[in-house]
């Protein structure tokens, strides 16, 4: 597949494509070590067109309290209650429990992928932590394993 | 087995800590020296649901870590000792005979300077690695396995290999 034909597949020309609206107010924020979170926002827009609906911080540098305080600052100026993250031993997973603490309208998700994402970005019926709590289910069965080993549904034979 | 490791790092418990090092040393347990910590439920909660099932998380203030710390050398598991602090390590090179420091990660803050990608000091916390290396202990900065040790002179200087 061309370049070319890259670019067209991702237009927004196609039937089924997302409208150049799709671009919504924040709803999340997206934080974890070194660029995943500025990588796994550029995926969603790229996909979708819907990467405004994702704040991505990055943390590098910053101490504990730092980090706390960065992503409590970013969740007041945008007014969400959606964090998600990479790792549950994380700093940025701790600092975003301490900030949660207490926060019963809130919500973070720990162990963060690309499916989780793409499914919370169209899930606009729902409000943002109903829509994170349904994208972390179907971002934990969106995980597949191919190849050796796999059984009988790789086609490897017995 | 024995403490593999005594590591100064503001983050505590991370994934750095937790997979970084902790696979490839087969890490069992961590004993997480943090006067705050030691004395809040919350917070060790909070550490213990960052690390995997089967490992193990002690806590302990500097003051009731020192007469504990020969238990878990003789340990038969494989541990790392943590601080979140230069001072809390050097009570335990006094009190508990730590002759070998890893620095792992102390972050910006207004009073510090950067001397490495990870690692910002004060003058005091400088004067305080410079007074435990002139006691003996031997004090290297490394975030990762698999980076570069930096001798402390190096540290000082910002050197970043």
């Amino acid at each position: 597949m061309s370049c070319v034909t890259c670019e067209k597949t991702m237009s927004s020309n196609e039937p089924g494509a997302p409208s150049p609206d799709a671009a919504v107010a924040p709803r999340a924020i997206v934080a974890g070590h070194g660029d995943f979170a500025a990588g796994l926002v550029s995926a969603v827009q790229q996909i979708t067109g819907r990467g405004s609906q994702l704040i991505p911080v990055s943390v590098l540098k910053l101490s504990v309290e730092d980090i706390e305080n960065l992503l409590r600052t970013r969740m007041q100026e945008a007014n969400v209650r959606v964090i998600f993250t990479d790792l549950q031993a994380g700093s940025c997973t701790m600092a975003s429990r301490r900030i949660l603490r207490g926060m019963d309208d809130a919500v973070l998700i720990a162990g963060t992928n690309l499916p989780i994402l793409l499914d919370f970005v169209f899930a606009e019926g729902r409000t943002a932590p109903e829509a994170a709590r349904h994208a972390a289910e179907r971002g934990r069965a969106a995980i597949t394993v191919h190849g050796a080993g796999s059984g009988p549904a790789t086609g490897t034979g017995a | 087995m024995t403490l593999e490791l005594y590591r100064i790092d503001d983050r505590l418990i991370h994934g750095q800590v937790v997979v970084g090092w902790g696979q490839p040393l087969d890490i069992d347990f961590i004993v997480l020296v943090d006067d705050t910590v030691a004395t809040s439920d919350w917070e060790q909660e909070l550490y213990r649901m960052g690390v995997p099932p089967e490992m193990d998380v002690y806590f302990h203030t500097a003051a009731n870590a020192i007469p504990a710390i020969p238990k878990y050398r003789a340990d038969s598991r494989r541990g790392l000792l943590l601080t979140g602090d230069i001072a809390t390590m050097r009570q335990l090179t006094v009190g508990a005979g730590v002759t070998v420091v890893n620095v792992g990660g102390i972050h910006s803050r207004a009073d510090r300077t950067q001397r490495l990608r990870y690692v910002f000091l004060a003058p005091d916390e400088e004067k305080a690695l410079r007074d435990l290396a002139a006691n003996g202990v031997a004090i290297t900065a490394q975030d990762v396995p698999g980076a570069r040790p930096v001798s402390l002179d190096d540290l000082l200087a910002g050197n970043e290999p």
